[in-house]
């Protein structure tokens, strides 16, 4: 991706499958131009993950995945020593004294790459995505500073690992517990919100190009209408899109009660919030599609 | 000379550096934490951005600055303030209005017409075309004389004058051809009403909107149980963090402390009787008993999700504490926080088992009072706390003063928050008066800050300025 300017920017992201909006493509282009991570922010299901993906996709850069989880720690995310590796060196003996033997096993063959380190130590340039950070703990956003704002990472045996081009790096989170300020004085902030009407449908034809516009403008006003209700999990865009799909296969060319009632458990997916749905969604749908709701 | 045009605002040195500094400064007193490093930042994705337009000069900011959604709101707010009523600012310096194109521009529209194009602009989306009907709206609606002087009450009159309205048709246009406009729509033209209608309101008054109180009315306690749980938790965390610390700062430090003589005495003996080392008498953190009193009547339904919350936090910090709910009577609750950690089962069994659904919902403070008696009278002592959250709104019944009085003078503190601002206390059926003169403490607690300031004096602190 040429990095000339906001728009291009935007324009790769499309070219890549990701309609980002302004700040999202503003964003994405100062992460480049400055090289400092992107924390992206926002309820689940708007396309944070795919954001990163389609960064890497538009730039041609490959895609790094660290998926965060409670109790990650610094031997799942950036190295660990291959232990059974190094037994078998010392089995195999062979000559040399010990301190020979000791340098030898404590070397880079004998090291494996986790995410962050494979992020850092890679000649080409990545895209490295640390998916939903505020899974971990606060002793894991700690050591994660060091390769935020330096890229390097120090391995007590070997030294410090510098980056050898600057890796576009994309935190994600959920927002189920506060960042440290640390963390977040790194990086640029971008939140993330449920896209607007237009904005929607046309991410929606986008990934299902058969779907005619009437429908694509009904599914989505349904959609949002239905994350408007207090529920457990609101409807996604990924969740638009497979509807889009499902409807899709089923042949309906319009959204009447039945076919919501049929289809709802693509959007809806809890007992209670099916409940809740059904009753006041799928009232509003009971007369046949008028011109406008 | 005095300028006849109201205060004028400190302009500061020339330049886009200064200005943005300033700005970074006032965000910093809205309570958002702006590092030096974040504002080099910012100077540096602006390199990066042409700023022209207004919205990635915008949101090239907001991404270096404001780093999470409370941050941006607040941003927003300072934002236009800042950067876009330089304009404003300048007319008011010079004393420049426009009153006579805009009344022009008034007259010569009828209100059916300007409705019609509304509504098209809307539908089409035009940013320019809709700030200037915005306008002529404004003119047009003022010119009937029915402006309220109130923001967002004219915002909401003048669209319900324009039959606008999310989704729905006016009644004329059956014939079905007329697109509806959908809510994001219609918002863009209330934001554009908004923007005017405040530029008028400067050019009215003269001026500026004030910078100060954004962030304490922003941050005000939610209004509705609805509303984000998480930001009161936040808060309330936050405080806990504060009680669980505060009072070891007091621990081995020096200064201030004083000699218990009767040890140094006795100590004393070990060398003659000259009193060669000095005993100090221990600082002991002190740990109270709490009962803390709950009113979760309607009158006060906005302010008791909070004040559950925060006896939540409470029980967490404090071992000995005992809390009540009531209404028109009393009802212990201490064994449903002690037995449950999630607020929300809390919430909910308080609601249900709490003995309190079962009457009329108005306050009898007076009641209250007397059972609370009954009940403690024996168990409060000088070392207890005894906190309410009530609002002191006695619906008229007898309150019982003297009651309260002796409750007070059994208890070794006595402190009042009031889910009400202070201008409101002894209004209407208020006697927060009668009450605040038995307390050792009566404070208005609508923000979490307030809060703070409480949790500062009843951990032994001093309470910080306001």
């Amino acid at each position: 991706m040429s990095d000339g300017s906001v728009a291009e920017t935007k324009e790769a992201l499309a070219g890549a499958g990701y309609l980002a909006d302004e700040p999202a493509a503003l964003v994405s282009f100062l992460a480049q131009r400055l090289e400092k991570p992107v924390l992206v922010e926002g309820p689940a299901g708007v396309g944070k993950t795919e954001l990163a993906k389609a960064l890497s996709r538009a730039t041609g850069r490959e895609l790094v995945r660290l998926q965060c989880y409670e109790g990650l720690d610094e031997a799942k995310a950036l190295y660990e020593w291959n232990y059974r590796k190094q037994l078998l060196r010392i089995q195999a003996g062979g000559s040399g004294a010990w301190d020979e033997v000791q340098d030898d096993i404590f070397s880079e063959e004998f090291l494996l790459e986790r995410p962050l380190m494979k992020a850092i130590a890679n000649p080409e340039p990545v895209v490295l995505l640390i998916d939903e950070i505020d899974k971990t703990d606060q002793e894991f956003e700690a050591m994660l500073l060091e390769l935020l704002s330096d890229f390097q990472i120090t391995i007590p045996e070997l030294g410090q690992v510098s980056a050898t081009t600057m890796p576009i790096v994309v935190l994600t989170s959920n927002n189920s517990r506060e960042l440290t300020e640390a963390l977040k004085r790194r990086c640029l902030y971008l939140w993330l919100d449920y896209p607007e009407l237009e904005r929607e449908m046309e991410i929606v034809r986008l990934h299902s190009p058969e779907l005619p516009e009437a429908l694509a403008r009904r599914l989505v006003e349904v959609v949002r209408m239905v994350r408007d209700l207090d529920l457990k999990k609101p409807p996604s865009i990924a969740e638009s899109i497979d509807w889009a799909r499902t409807l899709l296969l089923m042949g309906s060319e319009d959204i009447d009660k039945a076919t919501f009632e049929q289809s709802m458990s693509i959007i809806v997916k809890h007992r209670t919030d099916i409940d809740l749905v059904a009753e006041r969604v799928g009232v509003k749908l009971a007369d046949p599609l008028r011109p406008q709701a | 000379m005095p300028t006849p045009y109201g205060p004028k605002p400190d302009l500061g040195p020339p330049g886009l550096a200064a200005k943005l500094l300033g700005f970074c400064e006032e965000l910093r007193s809205e309570g958002i934490a702006v590092g030096t490093s974040e504002i080099l930042d910012a100077f540096e994705a602006l390199d990066q951005v042409p700023w022209t337009s207004q919205d990635d000069f915008r949101e090239a900011l907001a991404a270096t600055i404001a780093k999470s959604q409370d941050d941006r709101r607040l941003f927003e707010l300072l934002f236009d303030r800042w950067f876009f009523r330089s304009a404003e600012a300048e007319a008011i310096e010079r004393g420049i209005g426009e009153e006579g194109a805009r009344r022009e521009g008034g007259e010569r529209l009828d209100i059916d017409e300007l409705r019609e194009q509304v509504r098209e602009a809307i539908l089409e989306g035009d940013e320019n075309e809709m700030r200037d009907l915005a306008r002529l709206a404004i003119a047009a609606f003022g010119r009937q004389g029915e402006g309220s002087g109130v923001v967002g009450v004219d915002v909401q009159r003048i669209r319900r004058t324009l039959e606008l309205s999310a989704g729905a048709q006016p009644q004329g246009e059956a014939d079905g051809e007329v697109r509806a406009i959908d809510r994001d729509q219609l918002n863009r033209f209330e934001r554009h009403l908004r923007r005017e209608l405040e530029r008028d309101l400067i050019e009215r008054t003269e001026t500026l909107p004030p910078a100060r109180p954004l962030a304490e009315l922003d941050r005000a306690l939610p209004t509705s149980p609805t509303q984000d749980l998480a930001a009161v938790h936040r808060a309330v965390s936050q405080m806990k963090r504060r009680l669980a610390t505060l009072g070891h700062e007091q621990r081995g430090r020096r200064k201030g402390q004083i000699v218990d003589v009767r040890r140094t005495m006795r100590a004393s003996l070990e060398t003659g009787g000259v009193p060669l080392r000095l005993r100090y008498r221990p600082k002991r953190p002190r740990r109270p008993e709490i009962y803390v009193l709950c009113d979760v009547s309607t009158s006060v339904t906005s302010a008791s999700v909070f004040f559950l919350s925060v006896l939540h936090a409470l029980h967490d910090s404090f071992r000995k504490l005992r809390s009540f709910v009531f209404i028109e009577r009393i009802s212990e609750v201490t064994e449903v926080f002690e037995h449950e950690r999630d607020f929300r089962v809390v919430a909910e069994r308080i609601s249900s088992e709490g003995g309190v659904a079962d009457v009329s919902g108005y306050t009898d403070y007076g009641r209250v009072w007397l059972e609370l008696l009954a009940e403690l009278s024996e168990d409060l002592g000088p070392r207890s706390t005894v906190i309410v959250l009530g609002d002191a709104r006695t619906n008229g019944r007898e309150p019982h003063a003297e009651v309260f009085g002796q409750l007070s003078e059994r208890a070794g503190r006595l402190f009042w928050l009031n889910p009400e601002p202070k201008l409101y206390w002894n209004y209407g059926d208020s006697v927060m008066a009668a009450y605040e003169r038995y307390c050792d403490g009566a404070f208005e607690c609508w923000t979490t800050r307030h809060l703070e300031n409480f949790v500062n004096v009843v951990a032994g602190g001093i309470p910080s300025e306001d």
